[in-house]
C-alpha cells in the first residue's frame, strides 16, 4: 500500500541538558518540523534535560542561552512540552506546585513547561508518526 | 499498539541506568509490547552480588526484577558487551536472553520504535 504523507505528526524526546550540544540540534531540527509544514505533537524532556526548565540559570552576555531559546521556541508555537517530574524533582526543577508539596523556598519552572509524568512520553510516542530522541 | 525497545546502556552507578529502566517499567505498565536490551557498559546494571550501599546508593535489583512482573516481554543482553568485560550470561541477576550482532540487528527491524537511553 502507498500512502501519500504530506504532513506528519513528530514526538521529539531530549535527554542531554543546555550543555550538550544535543540541546541545540534538538531546537534545530523541531524548528524545521515547524517550517517543513509538520506538526510537533509533543516535546518531552528527560534525563538533564530538565535542566531547559530551569528559569535560574544566567549565561554570559556574549554566549547563546539555550534554555531561553528552547522557551520563546514553546511559547510562540504553543507546543505541549512535557518535563519528566521525577527527572525534575531530583534535578532541583520545580514548579509552583511542586514547591509547595516538598516545601522548597523557591520555585524556578514555569509555564511553557509542563511537569508531568513519563506515560506522557509513552503516550507520545504510541500516537506520534515519527519519535525521535536526541542527546544519549 | 506499537512496540518499543529500551536500549540501555550506561553503568548502574549512573543515573541514566535507574531512568532507563524507569522508561520500560512505565511503558510496560501503559500496555505497550516492550523489550529492554543491555548493551555496552549497561550490561554491568544485570551482575549479581553488588552491594550498592556501599556507595551510599540504592540498588537497582528491585526496579531489574520488576521488568518481568510489570510483562517486559524480552530481557535482552548484548553477547559482545559481556565479551568485551570479560562477563558470562551466568553471571546476570535476571534470565536474560544473550543476543549477538546479527540477532540485534534483526530485533531493530522487530520493533515500531526504539529508544537508546
Amino acid at each position: 500500500m502507498f500512502l501519500l504523507v504530506t504532513s506528519m505528526n513528530f514526538a521529539i524526546a531530549l535527554l542531554a541538558g543546555p550543555q550538550d550540544p544535543a540541546a541545540r540540534s534538538a531546537l534545530e531540527f523541531a524548528k524545521a518540523v515547524l517550517s517543513s509544514g509538520h506538526q510537533i505533537s509533543r516535546l518531552f524532556f528527560y534525563r538533564d534535560a530538565v535542566h531547559l526548565a530551569s528559569q535560574l540559570g544566567v549565561q554570559p552576555q556574549d554566549e547563546s542561552d539555550i534554555a531561553a531559546e528552547w522557551r520563546q521556541f514553546i511559547a510562540e508555537h504553543q507546543l505541549d512540552a512535557v518535563v519528566c517530574i521525577a527527572a525534575a524533582l531530583r534535578r532541583g526543577v520545580l514548579d509552583a506546585a511542586e514547591a509547595k508539596r516538598w516545601s522548597r523556598p523557591v520555585a524556578n519552572t514555569a509555564t511553557p513547561w509542563t511537569l508531568s509524568g513519563l506515560g506522557q512520553w509513552v503516550d507520545a510516542l504510541q500516537s506520534a508518526d515519527r519519535a525521535v530522541t536526541f542527546g544519549t | 499498539m506499537k512496540s518499543l525497545l529500551i536500549i540501555s546502556r550506561h553503568p548502574p552507578a549512573r543515573q541514566p541506568a535507574r531512568e532507563a529502566l524507569d522508561v520500560a517499567l512505565a511503558a510496560a505498565a501503559f500496555g505497550v509490547p516492550c523489550g529492554i536490551l543491555f548493551m555496552d557498559d549497561g550490561v554491568f546494571q544485570l551482575m549479581k552480588g553488588q552491594d550498592a550501599a556501599q556507595i551510599g546508593q540504592k540498588s537497582l535489583a528491585a526496579n531489574l526484577q520488576a521488568l518481568p512482573l510489570f510483562g517486559v516481554e524480552d530481557i535482552l543482553v548484548c553477547q559482545h558487551s559481556l565479551g568485551e568485560r570479560g562477563l558470562q550470561a551466568s553471571q546476570c541477576l535476571l534470565d536474560a536472553q544473550v543476543v549477538n550482532n546479527a540477532e540485534i540487528a534483526t530485533l531493530l527491524e522487530h520493533y515500531d520504535q526504539i529508544v537508546t537511553l
